[in-house]
């Protein structure tokens, strides 16, 4: 049973990988989609144009392609390749377009949940003082958190399993490894494969329902 | 010296005109009611005073002091805009009270902030003796609105008519100079628009400087100090309410009123 250990220790590792990438992603899309938003929701109308259309072929276009694009085109655009021939580099360039990918995914969820808050709860702050940034701290942001918890938590439970899709610049991340072994006639690793992003997922939902009750003293 | 003096306002939302010359002027301690058919300029005008709207041409005085001046530009910079909110305190329709925020802090919260950027420099001392000060005030303006068991309640769980008098509270506690009202009752079930009538009657009794965009011809004829008649961007016809509601000169303000009193 030793083999049984072997592999599921390899497994893990490889989930390692799926982790870090969802961690990474999740530190750095989180805050650029904000970003992103205030670009697609801005005033000047060069900025938002600019930015909408980017998000628009950021999320028409498959997150694979945006890897083997992201990773290949440096090097075939004869730029010289910034991610070097190895597993580190084939991480970042994963990264940066798991980055690129969910930010503008993010920046539309901000975009309807900031839209969505009555425009009287701006203009009641106005009316009280309080400055662009103060309605925005202490009136609006809480409200847009409340509103776009669904779809926020909707969105990172998908990055979880969308966290294999590196492999196709071969990361070695689990379901890789798992369907390997198909190859040496063992189906049990996908089934255990199964189950980590089952228990991963079940964790970050039984959060996300935390989160949401948190939040229900209040309705908007 | 008029308190509030409003002189020509225009205004515009592209094609539309929607006021064409407003000119009135408000005493301290007077109430105004302004009515007028939904359309007529009422709201826009109130919010322009409020600067929620810029007018296109007009100037706006408060105790002689230009706030506003649609040809003068420095009277538009967007820092100053802010500090001359603070002489008008705006009732919405719609209340608008925080619903992530108890009525307390409903009523406390700008009046911190507010107090936090002005004593910045103090110690924590200062600022914490300076928000129990704010928090004594807004329990005193709360029991004034016979609110004073709800502080710890959130705005969803009142009535409409008990969310309109902490929203009132709110725009008091500011003090501000001259309080508007933008048809406070016309979002209330009718069981619930006598509390608040209420209130503003209070408030009138007390010699509060108001603005009211009213519905309630019987509440302006009551409280109004002066009213204005207004049709479609203009003032038709203004006064006592005793002359204009019993002797309106106007035809326009003669057909407004008999429709009013006949569907009353």
């Amino acid at each position: 049973m030793s083999n049984f250990s072997t592999i599921m220790a390899r497994l893990l590792e490889a989930f390692r990988l799926n982790g870090q990438l969802f961690i990474l992603t999740l530190v750095f899309a989180l805050p650029l989609g904000l970003i992103i938003a205030f670009g697609s929701m801005s005033r000047w109308k060069p900025l938002s144009l600019l930015t909408r259309t980017v998000v628009w072929i950021i999320r028409g276009t498959p997150l694979m392609l945006q890897i083997i694009v992201i990773f290949f085109a440096p090097g075939l655009l004869g730029w010289g390749s910034p991610w070097g021939a190895g597993a580190s580099g084939r991480f970042s360039a994963a990264t940066v377009a798991f980055v690129i990918n969910y930010a503008c995914y993010f920046s539309e969820i901000y975009r309807g949940g900031i839209q969505g808050v009555p425009k009287g709860q701006t203009e009641a702050g106005q009316v009280l003082g309080m400055t662009k940034s103060q309605i925005f701290f202490k009136v609006t942001l809480l409200q847009v958190v409340k509103r776009i918890l669904p779809a926020m938590s909707n969105e990172i439970i998908t990055l979880v399993k969308d966290t294999s899709l590196a492999r196709i610049i071969s990361n070695k991340e689990i379901i890789m490894m798992a369907h390997e072994y198909t190859a040496k006639g063992l189906i049990w690793p996908l089934f255990f494969t199964g189950v980590f992003f089952l228990v991963f997922v079940g964790a970050l939902t039984l959060l996300f329902n935390a989160l949401e009750k948190k939040l229900d003293y209040f309705r908007c | 010296m008029a308190i509030l003096e409003v002189e020509n306002i225009y205004k515009n939302f592209g094609e539309t005109q929607v006021l064409k010359g407003i000119s009135f002027s408000l005493e301290q301690g007077q109430a105004l009611a302004i009515i007028g058919a939904s359309g007529s300029g009422k709201t826009t005008l109130l919010r322009c005073l409020n600067f929620l709207e810029r007018p296109d041409r007009g100037i706006i005085r408060v105790n002689g002091d230009v706030l506003f001046d649609a040809q003068d530009p420095s009277t538009q910079l967007e820092k100053e805009i802010r500090k001359k909110r603070l002489n008008f305190g705006l009732v919405f329709q719609s209340f608008h009270l925080f619903p992530q925020y108890t009525v307390l802090k409903n009523v406390t919260l700008a009046s911190e902030l507010l107090t936090k950027e002005q004593l910045k420099h103090q110690g924590r001392a200062a600022l914490r003796a300076a928000y129990q000060d704010i928090e004594e005030q807004a329990r005193m303006l709360l029991d004034q609105m016979g609110l004073l068991d709800k502080v710890n309640a959130y705005p969803h769980q009142l009535s409409g008519g008990q969310q309109q008098r902490v929203a009132i509270a709110r725009a008091l506690a500011l003090h501000p100079k001259i309080l508007c009202f933008d048809e406070p009752t016309s979002a209330l079930d009718p069981e619930l628009t006598g509390e608040v009538l209420r209130v503003i009657r209070g408030l009138a009794e007390k010699k509060t400087t108001m603005v009211i965009v009213t519905h309630e011809m019987a509440f302006a004829r009551d409280v109004a100090d002066h009213v204005i008649f207004m049709d479609d961007g203009v003032i038709v016809e203004e006064g006592r309410p005793e002359d204009l509601f019993s002797n309106p000169k106007e035809e326009r303000t003669r057909q407004f009123l008999s429709r009013y009193s006949s569907s009353n």
